[in-house]
């Protein structure tokens, strides 16, 4: 990290899709398949849709549902996790339902969201915020219960009542991984966000490019999905640049050594 | 709190480690002449068993009993596994004895009152990473509800105390060994404790940084007049620092014996370590510790 100038760092990070881009752009440039059609095409199509054209309109609703449900879904698995924590019997007892629901594929679960929530956006967000709770939770259960014992010996020396115990010493503690799991959370989310739109919906990203293809307009079908990409990019680098912001201890102290949480 | 530090010299808190002082020796506790009501800690029948019941039942500390004056140094010694850090433990209400009780200047442990400070070994484990120096010394300020300002007051003035006026907004991973170390005594030493309670606290630094620290803990003790329990596998450091030691035997721990350690208040790493009186209290308690 250190000694390499921000230019070197930065070329570093984007040499490899700027090659992979120009390959495309190469490669297809006189592709006359119409699954594959030339780049150039795709991005004079993006720019008609989604810069001149009202197709960015299609982001609101996706982006909503997407946060909505991600941070709802977030708050259910840090809050759940941190109670199966404090209670191990409820651990016990819930814990082969937990795994369960965990591993359970979340878009099986689309039809029964329709029965439950009808056709709307609830059902959308409802979707998102289920799939993104497990990864949060058990994250944040793991992270809690790997906070170490002399930290809890130190606070009770200190004084600490439980709550304070809590706020200053688990939940810091565990940030490392309650972060790692919320950004698995957000990757789940991402994916529920284009599926949930896929099945019985009309508006949102994943309806767009849904709907290209089945009109056979295969280029306009290329524009969605680059910008899903983007979007995706976006908002991973987001959640790493607020992680190593709000956890910079964290990465300090792993470079220099390692101090256990 | 507005009483100044009582960091900063107070020469006449020498008096207190003089040998005249009236010493509690073994179960005969205080209550002698000009000693006050309570000892500052007193050990009664320590008994102390993990798993009870359990096939894998195991009794770390057999029956130990002494107590502590106002103003001691004690250090307790044994052999590594003869229950050391379960000893204090207890003494310091972390633990609860199966048997036995501890009382902390007359009041029976049911957690870790107020006015105990605990110095752990492994300070890398009990300071908190994610909190800068300034703010770990903080927590037991906050805990006790100190206002802000004295707050603010007290973080300097005790990393003063310890030599590191400099690193509060640093954090403590960026820091050595030995000044970690010192950040964590800070840290106890930020709530003016009445009796401070150290679990082999110098064991992972290094043979300099140990000297440094041994001092400090001596200065430390002598300026705010502070009650002192170490715990320590270290013959050596116990008689450089105690005025009393309390000598463990092996697992499960009884009390083996308590020795004084008449060499006065004033104790320098050279010296006092190849003073004659130091080493024939190494010799006794070398032969006291050293299986046979």
């Amino acid at each position: 990290m250190t000694g390499r100038p921000r230019w070197a760092r930065l070329l570093l990070a984007v040499w490899l899709p700027v090659v992979l881009l120009a390959a495309w752009w190469v490669a297809s440039a006189t592709s006359d398949s119409p699954y594959f059609p030339p780049l150039a095409d795709i991005l004079d199509e993006f720019v008609d849709e989604w810069v001149l054209g009202d197709a960015k309109w299609q982001l609101l609703p996706s982006l909503r549902n997407l946060s909505v449900g991600f941070v709802g879904g977030s708050v259910l698995g840090v809050l759940g996790g941190a109670l199966l924590w404090r209670i191990p019997v409820l651990r016990r007892a819930t814990n082969p339902i937990v795994y369960f629901l965990y591993v359970l594929p979340a878009p099986a679960l689309l039809p029964a969201m329709i029965a439950l929530f009808g056709l709307g956006e609830i059902r959308q967000m409802a979707l998102i915020a289920f799939g993104a709770t497990w990864p949060a939770m058990l994250n944040t259960l793991d992270g809690m219960r790997g906070v170490d014992e002399v930290k809890f010996d130190t606070a009770r020396a200190m004084g600490f009542g439980s709550l304070r115990t809590v706020w200053q010493v688990v939940l810091p503690g565990a940030s490392p991984q309650i972060a790692a799991g919320l950004r698995a959370s957000l990757q789940v989310s991402i994916i529920l966000m284009v599926v949930s739109e896929m099945v019985a919906a009309e508006e949102g990203i994943g309806y767009f490019i849904l709907e290209a293809q089945t009109v056979f307009a295969i280029t306009t079908m290329w524009t969605g999905i680059l910008v899903l990409a983007v979007v995706g990019t976006a908002l991973n680098y987001a959640f790493m640049g607020l992680e190593r912001r709000m956890l910079a201890w964290h990465h300090g102290s792993r470079r220099i050594g390692g101090v256990p949480a | 709190m507005s009483s100044p530090s009582p960091l900063p010299g107070s020469p006449d808190a020498n008096d207190l480690i003089g040998d005249g002082m009236t010493r509690t020796l073994g179960t005969a506790a205080a209550g002698g002449p000009g000693a006050q009501d309570h000892p500052v800690l007193d050990v009664q029948g320590l008994h102390k068993v993990f798993n009870a019941g359990r096939p894998d039942e195991r009794t770390a500390i057999d029956e130990v009993s002494f107590s502590i004056a106002k103003g001691e140094f004690v250090c307790v010694v044994g052999p590594s596994g003869a229950g050391k850090t379960t000893l204090l433990r207890c003494m310091s209400g972390l633990a609860a004895p199966s048997s036995g009780t501890v009382r902390f200047e007359g009041r029976e442990l049911t957690a870790v009152p107020d006015e105990v400070g605990v110095v752990f070994q492994d300070y890398g484990r009990s300071l908190f990473p994610w909190l800068t120096n300034g703010r770990n010394i903080d927590l037991p300020l906050r805990a006790r509800k100190v206002p802000r300002p004295d707050r603010e007051k007290r973080v300097q003035e005790v990393l003063e105390a310890v030599g590191l006026g400099h690193v509060e907004r640093q954090y403590p991973w960026q820091l050595s060994g030995g000044m970690q170390q010192r950040v964590a005594i800070a840290r106890t030493l930020s709530y003016r404790p009445d009796l401070l309670l150290m679990d082999e606290p110098f064991a992972s630094v290094d043979a300099q940084t140990r000297f440094d620290l041994e001092d400090l803990i001596l200065r430390v003790r002598r300026d705010a007049g502070i009650t002192v329990v170490l715990v320590t596998h270290d013959i050596d450091e116990a008689i450089y620092l105690a005025d009393r030691i309390v000598v463990l035997s092996g697992s499960p721990s009884r009390v083996r014996e308590i020795l004084d350690v008449p060499l006065g208040p004033d104790r320098d790493q050279l010296g006092t370590r190849s003073s004659e009186e130091f080493l024939a209290l190494r010799k006794h308690l070398l032969s006291l510790v050293m299986p046979r």
